[in-house]
């Protein structure tokens, strides 16, 4: 079964990115599931950019292991990956502007891109396309996939860049003839004969988003989040909605409470700096009872961080960010197919409950590209904010208290139904109580008493992979998913007994099917993409065990192998002290 | 049976909430004039919606019958915004303090003026932090003493016409909450403005810095035969800070955000709105 990682490496602003995914959608299109991962300079031009992908006959949960094939524009490219090719893995360079040594261990191909570029077709930036030309006829990648890829990218700058971007594809094939093949990667058609899309995590949350009826965004550019909103400032107005590019982080989410309030399902997306500045009306929708949906793609905090990196270090900040007794909803979505589903559940906890939903992402997941089923919205079905019958809007009451804690709200032009959105404490219609002092404490379990229905939903949305009562168990959250579950299956392999949970609601959490899972554990590992733990102190607040964390912040995602490798070691503690126990006994 | 049609009285506005500003408190002034005007141009209280900050200017929504957001400190207009992009049938006015508006909340008023978002948006200038007891604010005095200036506020003031005519506000004008007539039409003709309509207006604080004896010798009625429409003028008007000027110093006609967002939209859709499928099929 075909399973290759294609790893593309250059300068910046050069054309890798757009290399790296001209060669994803032709390998997708060619029928294999495809997993990306790519990293970027935090600058425009200049410095260094990687696209990677992972090609494959089976469905795919990380972005592998070793290289397989390696393209290397430039020395630096080649410096920086090389040691991650396997052995036996091929190097692709432009001879033009290096040639690495030589090693028996490794197979080389020096194509000159730059002078093929620029001699036969007359446009040095082609020799990106050169490039995959080289790779369509060496490693047997349909053509035809990259002749109609060239001319929808390049159609709509006209014929004369076609021609030559299709020119530049041909040249780099009659090069590849030219070249004895030494390696064994050959690609042909994909097992897979249903159409797949070929979508980033931000982009599968957008599409998410329009399925469950959003209709406003308003936001501010902040890498790596930018791209919801540019997709969604195309594709809202053809549904007769709208993005507004707000001031500031404050403004983008003040302007979706308004919306929400006018009755609009309204959602902003941000990274940990814009999330930062949310905080005090995350407060404000809480007090208010507003539902709004607030998108996190983490990156690498404090500060400005690293923009462009990728980390789970916002998660205190969502479950905790705000002043006074501030309950929302934390949830954090898992993958690329997850995005759409993940984004669906939460405008409707948001609707149903009436309160902010966070909704976590990172660096990783939304810029990561990987086929996905064509998404069905019937899954999950769209759920609406309770409105005030017209018994009710005799009396209205915006507050009123109920058996379920959620009040039924009214939209500005109802008639009867007016009423203030109020940030200072109020009572049941919305007058200031801001000296009343039981009324506090009413009002306050009226809104953390929704809690409870909304734990029951968090239970419902665990997934849980590998043995269900196992003895080395792995609780996950976010973008993880895929890595754990690959490492659990090769752990599963290897004979031994874990499984692993993932939660999709963090806050509040599932606890009884967290409880269910860890009866029975030996040791429960905690992987995260963080310095101190953050999900196992959350869970330290509610469970009484002795979590084991495993903590990478390097401003990369995990590799599965590295869990397999924490397991192992678990495992091997685990069972030294069983032997130790039974030796006492 | 047909419904009769009631008039609407500056009476149907107020609720049961009682305004907890102090006696003699400018803000009462306002208060009665936005009556007045909501009930001259009958707007209906369905159909309308008072967004405010915090201070003494943002319990506002709570003492008009109404929908109403009380938000938090200096974020009238982000909010203002949403509201009237989600339902452009509302009428919505932005209620604020020159805290609220000006210092805290300054960052936003440039883009609201910019995009010409249709609402009214009230300013009630007291010149001083209220609620806090009395610290200078954005357009106190230089040398104005107080808790945070004992040795007497070393800023200049900030001069609101000036500043909003600069940012390209298309409706400008300023009333004093004494000359509740005058405000009235004031405040109707900035909520019948089409487009961003702003109204400084001088609403003393009797506790913490009464003015009530420093304005009135002040107050100048904007020149019968100034024009409104021109700019420079307009500006000139604004920069005579010897005297406190009444009246509308600008106005200009430009396409509303709405109207734009309006054609935005049908621009899209000029093939016919797409299914989900559609947009899907991009990714394949």
């Amino acid at each position: 079964m075909v399973d290759y990682v294609f790893r593309v490496g250059g300068e910046g602003g050069e054309g890798v990115i757009s290399t790296g995914e001209m060669l994803t959608t032709a390998l997708a299109r060619s029928g294999f599931e495809i997993y990306t991962f790519r990293t970027y300079p935090a600058e425009i031009k200049g410095g260094h950019a990687n696209y990677q992908v992972r090609a494959s006959g089976n469905l795919l949960l990380s972005y592998g292991a070793s290289v397989d094939v390696l393209l290397a524009f430039n020395e630096e490219a080649y410096q920086k990956h090389y040691k991650d090719v396997r052995p036996g893995g091929v190097i692709v360079y432009d001879s033009d502007s290096y040639t690495p040594p030589s090693t028996d261990s490794l197979i080389f191909y020096g194509v000159p891109l730059t002078s093929l570029a620029t001699e036969k077709v007359g446009i040095k930036l082609t020799k990106n396309i050169v490039a995959l030309g080289f790779f369509s006829h060496f490693f047997d990648i349909p053509f035809a996939t990259f002749e109609d890829l060239l001319k929808e990218k390049f159609g709509r700058k006209g014929e004369m860049v076609v021609q030559k971007n299709l020119l530049a594809l041909k040249v780099g094939v009659e090069y590849a003839k030219s070249q004895q093949k030494r390696d064994q990667i050959h690609l042909g058609a994909g097992p897979r004969k249903t159409k797949e899309l070929v979508l980033s995590g931000n982009e599968s949350l957008a599409l998410g988003a329009i399925a469950v009826g959003c209709r406003f965004y308003a936001g501010y550019p902040i890498t790596p989040a930018t791209d919801i909103m540019e997709f969604l400032a195309k594709e809202l107005p053809k549904l007769g909605g709208f993005v507004v590019q707000t001031e500031d982080e404050i403004a983008a989410i003040g302007t979706v409470l308004g919306a929400s309030f006018a009755g609009k399902k309204a959602m902003t997306a941000t990274s940990g700096p814009g999330f930062s500045l949310m905080t005090e009306m995350m407060g404000l929708a809480v007090a208010a009872e507003l539902p709004a949906v607030v998108v996190n793609v983490q990156r690498v905090g404090p500060s400005t961080g690293m923009p462009t990196k990728t980390e789970q270090g916002d998660l205190y900040l969502a479950v905790y960010g705000g002043h006074g007794n501030c309950p929302r909803i934390v949830m954090a979505l898992t993958s690329v197919e997850d995005c759409f589903y993940g984004i669906m559940h939460a405008f409707n906890l948001a609707e149903q409950f009436q309160m902010p939903v966070v909704v976590l992402s990172d660096a990783s997941l939304g810029h990561r590209k990987a086929t996905v089923p064509v998404p069905d919205p019937s899954q999950v079905p769209v759920v609406e904010r309770r409105k005030p019958s017209p018994e009710e809007l005799r009396d209205y009451k915006r507050y009123r208290f109920t058996p379920d804690h959620i009040s039924p709200m009214a939209i500005p032009g109802t008639e009867g139904g007016g009423y203030v959105a109020e940030g200072l404490e109020h009572d049941e219609i919305g007058y200031p109580a801001a000296s009343n002092h039981e009324m506090h404490l009413r009002t306050t379990q009226k809104r953390y008493g929704k809690f409870h229905a909304v734990e029951a939903i968090a239970n419902d949305l665990v997934r849980i992979y590998g043995n269900p009562h196992p003895e080395i168990g792995v609780i996950g959250w976010g973008a993880t998913e895929g890595v754990i579950r690959e490492a659990v299956q090769m752990a599963a392999e290897k004979g031994y007994s874990v499984g692993a949970l993932h939660p999709k609601i963090l806050y509040p959490q599932p606890l009884a099917k967290l409880k269910e899972f860890m009866e029975g554990t030996k040791a429960v590992i905690i992987p995260e993409v963080n310095f101190t733990g953050q999900f196992a102190t959350l869970l330290r607040k509610r469970f009484a065990y002795d979590f084991i964390q495993f903590n990478k912040c390097i401003g990369l995602p995990f590799t599965p192998k590295e869990i397999f490798d924490k397991i192992e070691e678990v495992a091997a503690h685990v069972h030294a002290s069983h032997r130790a126990h039974a030796a006492r006994l | 049976m047909s419904t009769p049609v009631t008039e609407l009285t500056p009476q149907d506005y107020k609720t049961e909430e009682h305004p907890i500003w102090c006696p003699g408190c400018g803000d009462f002034g306002v208060l009665s004039s936005l009556y007045n005007a909501l009930a001259g141009l009958q707007i209906k209280p369905k159909d309308l919606v008072v967004v405010s900050g915090i201070g003494c200017s943002g319990r506002t929504p709570g003492f008009i019958k109404s929908y109403g957001f009380h938000s938090v400190h200096g974020r009238v207009l982000p909010v203002a915004l949403g509201v009237k992009l989600a339902n452009p049938s509302l009428t919505v006015i932005g209620a604020g303090g020159d805290g609220d508006g000006f210092a805290i909340g300054g960052g936003h008023i440039p883009h609201a003026a910019r995009r010409n978002v249709d609402i009214a948006y009230l300013i009630m200038d007291n010149s001083t932090y209220g609620l806090t007891k009395g610290q200078y604010s954005p357009t106190s005095p230089t040398g104005f003493q107080a808790g945070s200036t004992p040795y007497g506020n070393i800023e200049q003031p900030l001069n609101p016409l000036a500043m909003l005519i600069g940012y390209g506000a298309t409706f400008v004008g300023q009333g004093y909450s004494g000359k509740p007539k005058e405000l009235t039409e004031l405040i109707t003709r900035a909520i019948e403005h089409k487009g961003f309509g702003f109204v400084n207006i001088l609403s003393p604080c009797i506790t913490f810095y009464n003015t009530y004896k420093v304005i009135p010798p002040k107050l100048q009625e904007v020149p019968k035969d100034h024009d409104v429409t021109n700019r420079a003028k307009a500006f000139a008007l604004a920069l005579q800070t010897d005297h406190v000027q009444l009246g509308v110093l600008y106005q200009t006609s430009l396409p509303t955000f709405e109207e734009s967002v309006a054609q935005v939209i049908k621009k899209a859709q000029a093939s016919g709105p797409p299914r989900l499928d559609e947009i899907f099929a991009e990714f394949s």
